[in-house]
């Protein structure tokens, strides 16, 4: 099963290199990790998507929380939350092409960033799913090249927060 | 060498130690301090007698700074020997180790002790110099990057690149070494942070907000833990290294006599019950005792406190404890169910959490389980047959007499360490100084002699093997130097006898690289300045034992033992507990 985790960490150098490491020596896939700073200067946030069973999923949280610099860590998998991941991509847009391939992007509630003689550049947020669908529609158009951010996410609002460090009597 | 009487050197810092709430009230004044005066002043203010380690170049000014400390150093032969020493230090105080390193190779000589220590969740603190600041990442002379190097292997590490950050970084570096599940941790600091001056106080407040290590027993799950331990009719105890750690043997006790509750204990718990005790099963797991592993197996109530279901315990995990409820109790919410599911989990400190379980538990007639594991023990006790040459065993055997089973003991790593868990006899915490996580040999000379320095009136023996003895015994120049009286059993099988055992049984007696003679061990004791003696034959055996035991400084007993002597029971790798192996025993029936 997929989980997007999220995990509030000292803004400190070292932070990255000792969460990604943990990853590895214990085995640990991950599709996505996403840093980036908050509101509070002393605090970032990581953004972390992991496939796996339960049992390894509990052992991600909690090897995440045991990571000195990491303050909180919620898992976001049963709970009411919005993810977003942010795309770039530069596709091959002649122009007879442009007039489709604008439509395309509308349709996705994106936008076009930059036009050049024989390509498109499109920007377009949502979730990892919609951005798939948006990748294979153009692929015949030909990707010249595709950047993204991975994803980011938060629950919604007024809810109670669960999983929270050292939260371990489950 | 000057020599330093143990006694003048603990009194001071133990004053301190003794009232941690003292340490943070501000008697020292840090104002316009130097790095190094940092440093020197931050480890008196915790309470540290003695420091483990050697000198190089950018760590020039914090020697400079500890001439004529009050704080005693042992300077070692080896980096790796600062960091055993440290640990045996703090595996037999109870207290924070402390090493001290340069940049470079002083720091990577340091990572196989902090791994070692790491893996069996010991407080220590290592100290690293480092090139200055702005030579970091320009592949400087002794250059290393410790951060990125220890980061996998120890609890936590700081790289400290501004003088005013150093205290409170070595102010959290003991509070995160000796809290929550222990471990080592690592400042790194760069020479011209331990020149430079502090422009006025430092702030020591730590900042540690992701750090709340959880000590105390959330009540309902103590309950439920009690209701299926009064409930079981099989019920044991499966106890590790985390209950010495928190000190937690007392209640343990009680608790074992009130429930009358059979127990067994992993390698690093030896001790944690007098295995003279009837309820005693000793050690379980590869080379843990029949009824150990048969109690396990058999049980409808498996306890697991401060243990950690490691692969040598637990056999194959698919049948491990196969009809049993799990109850475990651990600092280290991570290590609950990481390995096997868990029916009842307990997060916090042992020691508090039994001494809430102990008026919980209710003392039950178990007579049928109770009889069932006295008729295992009595059936298949471990055994040795004492005949021919002398047998590694009965060595340790007679050590444990003559010692009255009270002397630390620390090991290395192979067949003399299952034989010394298995024939010592064990009575008290913090008895046993070994390498169980890592399994680093070369562990048994340093940690030894840091375990002699931190108890300078016990006698700490290490009993080793002439594969790992032979890694660190440059340490006895330590020992000689340093008039650390601790002695040393090298049991000489004249092979690297664990690796050529799992050779005779599961690779058709290929012995392969495997061959490895000493030199007249007691003539390059002598050499070093220590006192010898060697044996070859079993009626010399009493007397050396007696000889050395009567010698106040280091002494090393070099016993030619039956080279093909192998270690049983055994649970072959990969196999359930149930498939325990007798060997020359006999077989189980």
């Amino acid at each position: 099963m997929r989980h997007v985790i999220s995990a509030l960490v000292q803004n400190q150098p070292g932070v990255l290199a000792q969460v990604a490491g943990m990853f590895a020596a214990r085995g640990f896939n991950i599709d996505s990790l996403v840093v980036g700073r908050t509101e509070n200067p002393d605090l970032s946030r990581m953004t972390i998507v992991a496939v796996g069973d339960d049992r390894v999923l509990e052992q991600v949280r909690k090897q995440l929380a045991k990571v000195i610099p990491v303050v909180k860590v919620r898992d976001f998998s049963g709970l009411s939350y919005v993810e977003r991941d942010l795309m770039l991509v530069k596709i091959g847009a002649p122009a007879e092409k442009r007039p489709e391939l604008a439509q395309l992007v509308e349709l996705f509630r994106g936008s076009v960033v930059d036009v050049a003689r024989a390509t498109m550049t499109v920007q377009l947020s949502g979730t990892e799913d919609k951005l798939e669908a948006f990748i294979d529609l153009v692929r015949p158009y030909g990707i010249v090249e595709l950047a993204r951010t991975g994803t980011i996410a938060m629950q919604r609002g007024q809810q109670k927060h669960t999983r929270e460090k050292n939260d371990s009597d489950e | 060498m000057p020599r330093k009487t143990p006694g003048k050197n603990t009194q001071k810092p133990k004053a301190s130690a003794a009232k941690p709430a003292a340490r943070g009230k501000r008697t020292l004044s840090l104002a316009h301090c130097s790095g190094a005066e940092v440093f020197h002043r931050m480890l008196q203010d915790e309470g540290v007698e003695v420091m483990f380690g050697y000198p190089g170049g950018v760590l020039l000014p914090i020697f400079d700074e500890i001439y004529q400390s009050p704080i005693r150093f042992i300077l070692t032969r080896h980096e790796q020997g600062a960091a055993h020493m440290a640990d045996g230090y703090a595996r037999s105080t109870g207290r924070v180790g402390v090493c001290l390193a340069t940049s470079g190779p002083g720091a990577t000589n340091l990572v196989t002790g902090l791994a070692t220590a790491n893996m069996d969740s010991i407080p220590l603190v290592a100290i690293t110099g480092q090139v200055r600041t702005s030579l970091i990442g320009n592949d400087a002379f002794q250059e290393a990057d410790v951060s990125g190097l220890t980061r996998p292997i120890t609890k936590h590490n700081f790289l400290v690149k501004d003088v005013k950050d150093l205290a409170r970084v070595l102010r959290e570096a003991f509070h995160i070494a000796r809290t929550g599940r222990p471990g080592p941790v690592v400042v790194d600091i760069p020479v011209d942070v331990t020149v430079n001056r502090l422009d006025g106080e430092p702030s020591l407040a730590m900042n540690l907000p992701g750090y709340k290590p959880l000590l105390t027993g959330h009540m309902p799950q103590i309950r439920a833990a009690a209701e299926a331990i009064n409930a079981s009719q099989r019920p044991v105890l499966y106890v590790g290294g985390g209950v010495i750690l928190a000190n937690a043997c007392d209640a343990l006790r009680r608790i074992v006599a009130k429930g009358r509750l059979p127990v067994t204990t992993t390698l690093l718990a030896m001790g944690a019950v007098d295995e003279s005790d009837a309820l005693s099963l000793q050690m379980l797991g590869m080379h843990g005792t029949v009824a150990a592993n048969r109690a396990v197996q058999n049980c409808d109530c498996l306890v697991a406190i401060g243990a950690r279901f490691d692969d040598r315990v637990t056999g194959k995990v698919a049948t491990f404890a196969p009809h049993a409820k799990v109850i475990h109790v651990d600092v280290d919410p991570a290590s609950i169910a990481k390995n096997v599911p868990v029916d009842i989990p307990v997060v916090g400190d042992a020691a508090d959490i039994l001494g809430k379980l102990l008026p919980l538990i209710r003392t039950v007639d178990r007579s049928p389980w109770l009889a069932q594991v006295a008729e295992w023990k009595k059936k298949f006790p471990l055994r040795y047959a004492a005949q021919g040459k002398i047998k590694p065993q009965e060595m340790i055997a007679a050590i444990g007499a003559a010692t009255d089973h009270n002397a630390i003991i620390s090991t290395g790593v192979g067949q003399h360490q299952m034989w010394t868990a298995q024939f010592y006899g064990w009575r008290r915490p913090r008895q046993i100084i070994t390498s169980g996580g890592l399994g680093t040999m070369g562990f048994g000379v340093p940690a030894a002699i840091g375990a002699k320095i931190g108890n300078p009136k016990s006698t700490v023996i290490d009993i080793d093997g002439d594969g790992s003895f032979s890694m660190t015994m440059v340490e006895i120049i330590t020992a000689v130097h340093n008039d650390v009286g601790a002695k040393f059993v090298v049991l000489d099988n004249e092979y690297l006898g664990m690796v050529r055992q799992w050779q005779e049984l599961f690779y058709g007696k290929r012995y392969s690289h495997v061959v490895h003679r000493c030199p007249d061990l007691a003539a390059v004791a002598r050499g070093f300045g220590a006192q010898a003696a060697t044996v070859s034959e079993r009626t010399e055996i009493a007397g050396a034992i007696d000889e050395m035991l009567a010698c106040d400084g280091p002494f090393v007993l070099h016993a030619k033992v039956d080279p093909e002597e192998n270690v049983f029971p055994m649970v072959p790798a990969g196999k359930s507990l149930d498939e325990m192996e007798l060997g020359e025993l006999g077989t189980l029936a």
